[in-house]
């Protein structure tokens, strides 16, 4: 008997799981299956120019400016023709940092390592569009405070 | 063989330098206008019909390449509706450099003929010779298609991303850059531009 309650019990919690996901569902933002969505409008990527805030040290930095149809292939790469080191003086762009002439080995290199070659596998444009999910993200630097303060 | 090639040719001049014995004055300067208004007229339709997107994606060495790489560029589709066909880029909007980029032109009718870009394989292979050839000549006039559309004067900077308006008072302003000078592959796909002057 026992059994067949603790059965039931599970049974309607993971009921109440499975619907309370359907509420999470960013995506479709909880639209019936059956029922097209609105969809989003496409927002306007940055284009500003200003270099944003890393979340944290190693972040690769996120690209302020728009790059539609930027070529970045075996032939070409464009994001290269202003962030290379030689093109830095006259582009006045960053330098890609020194970390993308090495390879895996930390063997400095002569050109871009191929590693490091397709720029947005890392670096991204940002839109003005608003976050689908919370975030709780804490900056390390934040905590170290607190626990200074704490410590006091 | 060579003195009958002669007798025609002197023939000829007798005939065409004595004056004329059953046409009125009237009749050989009216139909000799008429005449030339309808080999002029004539003449400039052709021209026109092969300054047309139609009859350059006619061959399929241009529908099927370079047609196609320009259809996602703003060059194509914009918010403004605006498009540049092929002749508004690739042939000159003035009659005598029109004509002489035609006589050019003529060397593209036998690549036609004997396929020389005829498959894609092709079409790479001679990719960087054909981009070359035109980055040189908006090199060498100033850009001039460009500036058909695109024209400095009428730019307003304040407008500009504040990236875009630096470069171009460096280049354009101040520097001695043309548009083509920086501005490479923003119509079509680049070729390998690997020893291409400020590419890696």
């Amino acid at each position: 008997m026992r059994l067949i309650y603790t059965g039931i019990a599970i049974l309607l919690v993971s009921v109440a799981v499975f619907a309370a996901e359907g509420d999470h569902d960013s995506l479709r933002g909880n639209v019936p299956l059956l029922e097209e969505r609105t969809p989003e409008p496409l927002y306007e990527v940055e284009n500003n120019d200003l270099r944003r805030i890393r979340a944290y040290p190693m972040q690769p930095p996120t690209i302020p400016h728009k790059i539609d149809n930027y070529q970045v292939d075996l032939n070409a790469n464009r994001c290269m023709t202003c962030h290379s080191r030689r093109r830095v003086a006259e582009s006045q762009a960053p330098m890609v940092s020194v970390t993308h002439y090495m390879d895996r080995d930390g063997n400095f290199l002569a050109e871009l390592s191929p590693r490091r070659y397709f720029c947005s596998q890392c670096h991204v444009p940002q839109t003005t569009a608003p976050t689908q999910v919370g975030n709780t993200f804490q900056d390390i630097d934040e905590i170290i405070r607190e626990q200074r303060q704490r410590g006091q | 063989m060579f003195k009958k090639a002669i007798r025609i040719i002197k023939d000829f001049w007798a005939t065409f330098s004595t004056p004329s014995k059953y046409f009125s004055l009237g009749f050989l300067t009216v139909g000799g206008f008429i005449g030339g208004v309808l080999f002029w007229g004539g003449f400039n339709t052709a021209l026109e019909a092969t300054n047309t997107e139609t009859f350059c994606i006619s061959c399929h060495e241009m529908r099927d390449n370079v047609y196609q790489e320009i259809q996602p560029t703003i060059h194509f589709t914009n918010r403004s509706g605006v498009r540049a066909t092929c002749p508004d880029c690739h042939v000159p909007h003035d009659w005598t450099d029109k004509i002489a980029r035609k006589m050019q032109a003529s060397k593209e009718v036998w690549g036609t003929i004997f396929g020389t870009i005829n498959t894609r394989e092709k079409f790479f292979e001679h990719r960087l010779e054909m981009a070359t050839r035109e980055w040189r000549r908006f090199e060498a006039n100033d850009s001039l298609e460009c500036r058909n559309c695109h024209d400095e004067g009428a730019m307003d900077f304040t407008r500009q991303s504040a990236r875009a308006a630096a470069a171009h008072e460096r280049g354009l302003i101040e520097g001695d850059a043309t548009c083509i000078t920086c501005h490479k592959g923003i119509a079509h796909e680049l070729p390998d531009m690997a020893g291409v002057e400020g590419w890696h």
